[in-house]
This record gives structure tokens, sequence and C-alpha cells, in this order.
């Protein structure tokens, strides 16, 4: 077999790479650093959320614990739908019974019966697994059970977690729980396997609303990439520099 | 029925609006660590005070010091087995450390410190390991050529104890210890950066937390090694009154070392509470201070609903009641085991108020936590991580001296 010479430097690269990585460990070099130098991809998962489109159903939350083996009747969940009741003196209540499984049916919000009319606003926002850019989630793991991938989303090997806990503590978004049955950490995946297979996450066909959207966000003709591009959106709680990648258009000021 | 166990179900009461995932994850067993491990550091901390520092007044708590930190020392990552989820692949953290991660390095650190500890007292008893091997040869009886077994594999092979053999052994007693006083710090200071340095945690994301928690390690390990002390001079006491056999010392000599050794003692313990509580409350003055997005709640927190755990059992009772018995002159037995029982206890409730705490409230800043310690177990995970599971832990460490003892006679004093 002949040798091009560009082969010849992918090896040479990869290996000096490769034998840099315990190094780059004590340097605090990230693993996307180390990665980027191996292998690049165009793929960049990223979400959309459409918070004026939410309705509360909850179907997202169903189709996510049948799809992704969640036990139904644990309050834990991988997705969860919020309800934000703001009052006419300012104050904000609100409240996700079950994650939101079975819908908002409920008129009292955290046990208080609000009369309609003292209400100013009112509305639901989904969540999820922002596939942070910057996830501390990843830093803090001890044995590197939780890894994020080249195109962003961030995976927990079940094989591999000890359950020490510590990367629940590091979400700051409260994504993350041990599964009631692996006892390992858990957390939203994006659906992954399904991503791969060139199909949408089980919320975002469950949602009847298109509420929810995943997108590539490398991808400039990407419907999500569009309007994370020229629309006005947020991310929620930037301010821990964890760079989320889920965005969210009509985001109010008072949603955790 | 929900399928499977949600861990923190059985003991966090939420209030308010918290994310359906938010539990209290991190309980009893990680109180129990950073208190075990700081009572470790203090413990060694106190015996290179007279090993490095030549504080000639600390020569025979110095000798027990060292035995028992080791003693703590073994028991010090046994609550982390008891938390985790997957105890079994514990090791891992030895086969894949993550080095971002602060827990990684709980391993390296760990290992290098229990080498140093063990290889000090080796220094230190290596003396009494030959005569006993020596002492024990030709004797007859299962126990001894037990013991001998044992004395003459402790010395390794090294029976040289010639005055200047002796000598070289004091001056690496003196280097071990030099070198454990910062790594026994890193292993408590890198403690308190494991809580820290996370962000997602408004209560203990500040920088002070590793020194903090040096500080408190320090004073609980210094006030343990005085009360283990007292209880075992008082048992020496009540045995040479009450045995008909003459014994070497009379009780009122053990009494005067006794309460001589305490007195001067409790003098390095007073300095390092002052520092201690400097830093504490230089936290909370400055989250009041500069007031940022979480001091709403955490004010809630600090000020109602752990108002009692913090000011009264921590500061009151943990501190300024213990403060001032120590301060007051011409001190007794038995207000010493008091104020020192209550030294202990404050810094338990600091690392109680510390984690628990910080998990009072909920991310969303907008409702909070409650923490039920499960008393009687039903299952493994209300053992484990429940009263008795912190029980366990808590008597492990006099069990283990109890039997490092036997071998290394830490409390034999000329
Ligand atoms: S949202 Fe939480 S779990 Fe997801 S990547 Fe960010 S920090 Fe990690
Ligand atoms: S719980 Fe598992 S994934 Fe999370 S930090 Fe611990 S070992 Fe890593």
């Amino acid at each position: 077999m002949r040798q091009t010479r560009r082969d010849f430097l992918k090896t040479i690269t990869r290996g000096a790479v490769v034998s840099a990585l315990p190094l780059g460990a004590f340097k605090f070099l990230s693993p996307k650093e180390a990665r980027a130098a191996v292998e690049s991809t165009n793929v960049r998962w990223g979400f959309l959320v459409d918070t004026y489109k939410c309705v509360g159903c909850g179907f997202c939350v169903k189709a996510c614990k049948l799809e992704n083996e969640v036990p139904y009747d644990a309050p834990v969940t991988r997705t969860w739908v919020e309800r934000y009741v703001i009052l006419k003196n300012g104050k904000m209540l609100a409240d996700t019974p079950m994650g939101g499984r079975d819908g908002f049916t409920e008129q009292k919000v955290q046990e208080q019966d609000v009369p309609p009319k003292d209400i100013a606003k009112a509305f639901f926002v989904p969540k999820l697994c922002n596939q942070c850019e910057n996830p501390p989630c990843v830093q803090v793991c001890p044995v590197g059970a939780t890894y994020q991938r080249a195109d962003g989303v961030v995976l927990v090997d079940r094989s591999w977690c000890i359950g020490c806990g510590y990367c629940i503590m590091a979400c700051p978004y409260g994504v993350r729980f041990f599964h009631p049955v692996y006892r390992t950490a858990e957390k939203c995946t994006f659906c992954i396997h399904r991503l791969v297979k060139g199909m949408n996450t089980a919320c975002v066909d469950a949602c009847p609303f298109g509420a929810r959207k995943v997108g590539n966000l490398k991808d400039p003709n990407d419907p999500v990439t569009k309007v994370v591009l020229n629309e006005r959106v947020a991310v929620l709680k930037p301010e821990y520099g964890t760079k989320p990648q889920a965005f969210y258009i009509g985001l109010d000021e008072n949603v955790r | 029925m929900i399928e499977g166990y949600v861990h923190g179900i059985e003991w966090t009461i939420k209030e308010l609006f918290v994310y359906p995932n938010e539990f209290i994850y991190w309980s009893i067993q990680i109180v129990m660590y950073p208190y075990m491990t700081g009572l470790v550091a203090g413990a060694f901390v106190l015996s290179s005070l007279y090993h490095v520092f030549g504080q000639e007044d600390l020569k025979d708590l110095a000798k027990f010091a060292l035995v028992f930190s080791f003693a703590l020392l073994i028991v010090a990552p046994m609550p982390l087995m008891f938390h985790l989820q997957q105890p079994q692949r514990g090791v891992q953290v030895f086969f894949t450390p993550h080095f971002t991660s602060a827990i990684s390095a709980f391993g390296i650190v760990f290992f290098t410190y229990s080498i140093i500890v063990a290889t000090e007292i080796w220094f230190v008893y290596r003396k009494y390991f030959v005569e006993q091997a020596l002492a024990l040869k030709g004797k007859e009886g299962l126990g001894n050529t037990v013991m001998r077994l044992i004395y003459t594999t402790l010395t390794l092979g090294s029976y040289d104890i010639s005055e200047e053999a002796l000598h070289k052994d004091e001056k690496a007693i003196k280097i071990l210890a030099g070198i454990g006083i910062p790594v026994a710090c890193f292993l408590h200071g890198y403690a308190g950066f494991i809580f820290g340095s996370v962000k997602a945690n408004a209560l203990w994301m500040t920088p002070l937390m590793p020194v903090i928690f040096i500080m408190s390690a320090i004073v609980s390990g210094i006030a343990l090694c005085m009360l283990t002390y007292i209880v075992i001079m008082e048992w020496k006491k009540f045995r040479i009154k009450t045995s008909k056999r003459p014994w070497e010392v009379t009780a009122e000599e053990v009494a005067g070392v006794e309460l001589n050794l305490m007195r001067k003692t409790s003098k390095y313990l007073l300095g390092f509470m002052v520092a201690a509580i400097t830093l504490e409350l230089l936290d909370i003055v400055f989250r009041g201070y500069t007031a940022v997005k979480s001091w709403d709640i955490l004010r809630t927190i600090i000020y109602g609903k752990d108002f009692f755990n913090i000011f009264i059992l921590q500061y009151t009772f943990g501190n300024l009641l213990p403060f001032l018995m120590l301060l007051m002159p011409r001190p007794t037995v038995r207000r010493l085991v008091v104020a020192l029982s209550l030294v202990l206890f404050g810094v338990f409730m600091m690392r109680w108020n510390v984690v628990i705490g910080g998990q009072a409230f909920s991310l969303t800043f907008a409702g909070y936590m409650h923490y039920k310690l499960p008393f009687w177990p039903h299952n493994i995970e209300t053992y484990k991580e429940g009263f008795w599971g912190a029980f366990t832990i808590g008597v492990m460490p006099f069990v283990l001296f109890w039997g490092i003892n036997k071998i290394v006679p830490s409390l034999k004093y000329k």
C-alpha cells in the first residue's frame, strides 16, 4: 500500500495528539480542543423552543419517557414543561407537576387558587438538556463517564458511571438525575440514537404544535440555524458561562 | 408503583417551585466525608506541630495524634463508598482519573498522604518494633508467636538501632512531617474545592471554601485528639485507682500531665478557631454586601430556614460557648470535655450547613428542599444515607485505633 504524503501527515498529527493527551489533561485542555485536532465534524446539534407555541399538553414528556425508558411514574424526567403564572402585582407562581407529563389540568398553581382577573400573563416553558458548549457536568465527572461528542451532545456512559452525583450538582439547569433502574447519572440525549438515523427527537415528533425543533447549527440552511441567526432568541441562565445550545423564542425574564 | 428507586425521594421534601429532577442528592455521607478528612488533616497538623516546629509541649500528644490520624485516614474514603450509587466501581477513579474533576485527585492525594503517614509512623516506632521483635524471640505460646511475626515483619529487616541510625530516623520523621503538612492541607483543602468550585450552587461557590475547610478541619482534628486523649487518660486514672497492682505512675501524676498538656494544646485550638470563624463570617458579610442575584434566596436560608442550625447550633453552641469555656482560667477535665465536644459538634454543624444548606434551596431560586434524615432504615439506601450509616462511619476510627494501638502503642509516654 502506498502512503500518500497526506496520509503520512495525518498519522503523524494523530500520533502527536494522542501522545500529548495526558499532558493536555494537566493543561486543562478542553476535551473539545484535543478532539478538534483529530477529527472535525460538520454537525453541531442544537435545539429551538418556541414558547409562544407551547400549550403545556405534556405530549413531549410522555413521548420522552416511553422512548428513553425512564420509569413512567417516577417523578424524574429527561424533559419537562413548566407553567408560569405572573400576577398583576408582579408575583410569580410556577409549577411542574410530574414534569408536566399529564398536562396542566389543575387550576391551582403552587397549591394556590388564582382568580383569572389577577393574572397578568401566563405561559409554558419546555426544558431539556442544553447540550452546553462548555458543559460543567462533563468537567466535574471524576472518571470521565460523562462526555461530549464531537457533534456537541453530552452523554453518560452507564457502564462507567460510579454514581457520585457530582455532575448532577454541577448542572445549573437541574437536568440530571439518577436513573431509577440503572442507578447511574441520566440526562436528555437529544435522542441521539434517532438523530444519527436522520430522525427527529421523540419530543419534537410528539409536539402537535411545533414548539420544539432540533437542528444542525453548523448548517446555515437548517431551519433551526436560520431562526437562531436571524431572529431574537435567548438561552437559559447565560451567567453560568455554560454556553447553552438550546435556544428559546419568547423567553420571559421570570423563567428560571 | 414506581419502577426502580428514585434516589433522594425518601428524604427530600419540596416546597414551592422546584425542578422535577432536584432532590437532596448529596446527603449525610457527604457531610461525613469532609468531616472525616478534616479530622485526619487536623490530627496530622497537631502531630507535626511537635515534629516540625519543635513545640516540645505537644510531645506526648503528637505521637498519639499521628497514630490516630492514621486510623481516621483509613476511614476517610468510606463515606464516599457509602454514598456512591455504584460503589463497586469506586476504584475506577484510580483507573481513569478525569483530571478536570476535583474528585479525581482524591485517589492520588489520598495515597500520597497514606504513604507519608505510614512511613512516618514506621520511623517513629522502628526502635520499638525492633525491641519487641528481639524480646519476643524464643518465647512460647501462640499469642507471642503471632506478635513476634507481626513485629518482625514491621521491622522490614532493618535492625540497626544504634544512636546514629536513630538520629537518621529523627531526621526522616522531621522531613516527612514537613511534607505531610501541605499534603494534609491539600487533602482537605481540595475537599473544600469540591464544593467551592460548583458554580451551579450559589451557597458553595466561593474561593474561600478551601481555606475555610482547612481551618475548621484543624480545629476539629485538634479537638478530637484532645478529647480522645482525655478519655483515655481518665480510663487510665480509673484503672490505677481501682487496681491492686502497683503502677509506675500515680493517678495524681497522670492528672497533672494530662491537664498541663491540655492547657497548652487548647491555646493552639483557640488560635485556629479564631481563624476559622473570621473566614466564615467574612464569607457571610461579603455575600450580604455584594448581594448578587442569589442573595435573595440565600438570605431566606441563612437568616430564615437555617437560622437555628447556623446561628444557634453552629455559631453559639459550636463556637462561642466552647470558645469562652476554653478561655476561662483554671481548666477542669469536665469543662474541657464539654467544650471540646461542643467544638466537634460545631464543626459538624458547619459541614452540615454547607452540604445540606447548599441544597436547601432550588436551582430555580424560587423553591426549597427540606432534608429529613432517615433514622430507622427500611432498606439499604436509608441505612447507608441515614443516621446509622453515619454512626457506623463515626465509630469506625475508634475501633481501628484500638486495634492499631495494640501493635503501635501511641499512649506510652516517658
Ligand atoms: S444542561 Fe446541564 S446536563 Fe446538559 S450539558 Fe449543560 S450542564 Fe450538562
Ligand atoms: S454521577 Fe456518574 S456521570 Fe455523574 S459525575 Fe459521577 S461518575 Fe460522572
